[in-house]
């Protein structure tokens, strides 16, 4: 992840300008309560939702749980504050790789394909919407998202830790078409492998996908949650490619461009690798799809359990292989495990709510979960993961710089019912 | 019944081009694009760099560029600043890793030089990314490889010596060569 303590500084700096926003700003048990009462959205002539003011929008926002550079733009989504799947739009998370939002014109707004195909193709919005649509429910995920590092860098605009660590990911129904219609459409030829493609953010921002993927189950969306897509979600359309590491689902999608060979686009070759010492020190990248992961939402780090007995263990589990297949709860730390209910129905590379009846006995607990999905892969602990990225055992207590990390979080609940973060000890 | 077979027959005439038959697509939406439209469009630049347009320049005009341009971010040189140290090693000295975490925002880290001119190009300068011209795109790549020690001061980058940088981190990526679908399980590889 490329935030630093430069950034920090200009976040603090930005939140001051926005006088009064800040104060309380990321406190996310008041967020629901106020984000009731937001501002009325604006510019709907123009189809898109939006906020009616530049700090309207970013104070609403703020309360998320944000982040701010001079070359990136970070909202966290408060997974404590809901329940069910469907994270609402204006909570989805942001981690943008640009100074600003950019305002689109969606009757000027085209989708180009071209390349190695047969029929170069320019699609409005109103040809897009012609098409066969498809509704699916999906989550997007920042390949940063839960990164070792993060856990000791939380502040009170961030929110929650849970909100802070686990929160670049969400989860929406997206409306689109199917990229695979496009491409049949243009006709794609017979050498084709690999795409690369870009929105029209001011820094057009790119990335490859292979081509199977592109054919198998990746869409264009115009529309998330019953709206349309919203302005800092890449309004009007972006790229949806479910499972995948989040920065595949460029938004403000622009350009298609079918190729047959990967383009190593700066994004995703040199920002998105990660230096690995189980492989000799070189970088690992082209990560594609998120392994099974899952996190306890409620009770979580900042949330306290009021006293004995009954207790809702809540929290969300997915995987960028397929269905989640079951979650396991452990109240011990590891030594015992306990099938956790699932919400139905469970869709494919989607968050899945699981709950679990707890009877707090006023003892200290150590909160897991453990995700398993259809393909039977496994959710790794901590010290799982770092093993098998070589990384040392004295490393293994502190945080540890890394990107696609799916370990297991655990919680730590102390005697006085005071739920605490020990990733890390 | 009669509902649904014709009901089948309209599923066949949509699932048509799904099943890419070369034929006029049935959706009738879609305007045909031109080779000269796409031209003004795609600057996609792979890593063999047979895409890249005409222009030149070296890193003498890139310091200049370099100067006004990124130094208030990327620093003196691009070797402290703000954001994004650039540049690793000295000139004649490239940097030939192993290299940490932080320095993957230099250029020495690169496995294609042509990455630097995509990236450049398409999201620099960042308060005004898109304003930049090829030759000073060339020059300012041809600067910040100069500094990383990668080529010589003098040496001109243009669309056909830029593909031919020889990166000092080339074989430093795993896989070598991205293959999808990639090696077995575990997916948390």
């Amino acid at each position: 992840m490329d935030s630093t303590g430069y950034g920090r500084r200009r976040f603090l700096k930005h939140t001051a300008a926005l006088a009064g926003v800040a104060a309380g700003a990321g406190a996310g048990a008041e967020w629901a309560a106020r984000g009731q009462s937001a501002p009325a959205q604006g510019a709907a002539a123009q189809g898109a939702v939006r906020f009616e003011t530049q700090e309207a929008h970013h104070g609403d926002l703020l309360r998320r749980g944000a982040r701010m550079s001079v070359d990136h733009i970070t909202y966290y989504t408060p997974l404590q504050e809901y329940g069910g799947i469907i994270t609402p739009a204006r909570l989805h998370f942001v981690q943008y790789h640009a100074s600003h939002f950019p305002e689109i014109d969606a009757d000027q707004h085209r989708l180009t394909i071209h390349g190695l195909v047969d029929r170069p193709l320019s699609f409005s919005m109103d040809d897009l919407k012609r098409l066969p649509s498809v509704s699916r429910v999906h989550f997007v995920e920042c390949h940063a998202n839960s990164s070792p590092m993060i856990h000791n860098q939380g502040n009170a605009n961030m929110g929650l830790p849970v909100q802070f660590v686990h929160g670049m990911a969400s989860c929406s129904e997206w409306t689109g078409v199917p990229l695979s219609v496009l491409l049949n459409m243009a006709g794609v030829k017979e050498k084709a492998s690999w795409l690369v493609y870009e929105g029209a953010d001011p820094g057009k921002f790119s990335h490859t996908m292979p081509l199977a993927k592109a054919m198998d189950d990746a869409m264009v969306a115009y529309g998330q949650n019953g709206e349309p897509v919203r302005v800092e979600q890449g309004y009007p359309i972006r790229m949806i490619v479910p499972g995948w590491e989040g920065p595949h689902n460029v938004k403000y999608l622009s350009h298609i461009k079918v190729v047959d060979e990967p383009y190593h686009t700066w994004n995703e070759s040199m920002n998105h690798s990660v230096v690995r010492a189980d492989i000799g020190e070189k970088s690992r990248w082209y990560h594609f799809e998120w392994g099974p992961k899952s996190v306890i939402t409620r009770p979580s780090a900042g949330l306290a359990i009021p006293g004995k007995g009954y207790v809702q263990i809540t929290g969300l589990a997915w995987s960028g292989a397929g269905k989640v297949a079951k979650v396991d709860i452990s109240t011990d730390g590891g030594r015992n495990w306990k099938e956790a209910k699932l919400q139905t129905p469970v869709h494919t590379k989607a968050h899945t709510r699981f709950t679990f009846d707890w009877a707090w006995d006023g003892g200290e607990a150590v909160l897991l979960s453990r995700c398993t999905d259809e393909t039977g892969d496994v959710q790794p602990s901590r010290a799982e993961l770092f093993a098998h990225w070589g990384i040392s055992e004295a490393e293994l207590t502190k945080p540890h710089r890394a990107i696609h990390f799916n370990a297991m979080q655990p919680w730590f609940v102390a005697h006085d019912g005071s739920v605490h973060d020990a990733m890390f000890g | 019944m009669r509902c649904s077979v014709s009901l089948l027959a309209s599923a066949m005439i949509l699932a048509a081009p799904a099943l890419g038959l070369a034929q006029s697509p049935a959706y009738n939406v879609g305007k045909p694009l031109s080779q000269d439209e796409i031209k003004s469009f795609d600057f996609m630049i792979g890593p063999e760099g047979q895409q890249l347009p005409a222009g030149r320049g070296t890193a003498k005009d890139g310091a200049v560029i370099f100067a006004q341009r990124c130094e208030v971010c990327h620093g003196k040189n691009g070797e402290s600043g703000v954001l994004r140290r650039l540049v690793l090693g000295s000139p004649g000295k490239p940097f030939r890793g192993p290299f940490n975490d932080n320095d993957k925002d230099s250029v020495a880290y690169y496995p294609y030089a042509t990455i630097a001119w995509d990236y450049i190009n398409r999201a620099m300068p960042v308060p005004k990314p898109g304003s930049l011209t090829h030759d000073e795109v060339y020059s300012l790549v041809a600067f910040l490889l100069y500094r990383n020690g990668i080529i010589q001061e003098a040496d001109v980058m243009d669309a056909q010596s830029l593909p031919k940088v020889q990166m000092p981190n080339r074989d430093g990526f795993v896989p070598a060569k991205p293959v999808y679908p990639p090696e077995p399980k575990p997916s948390w590889w």
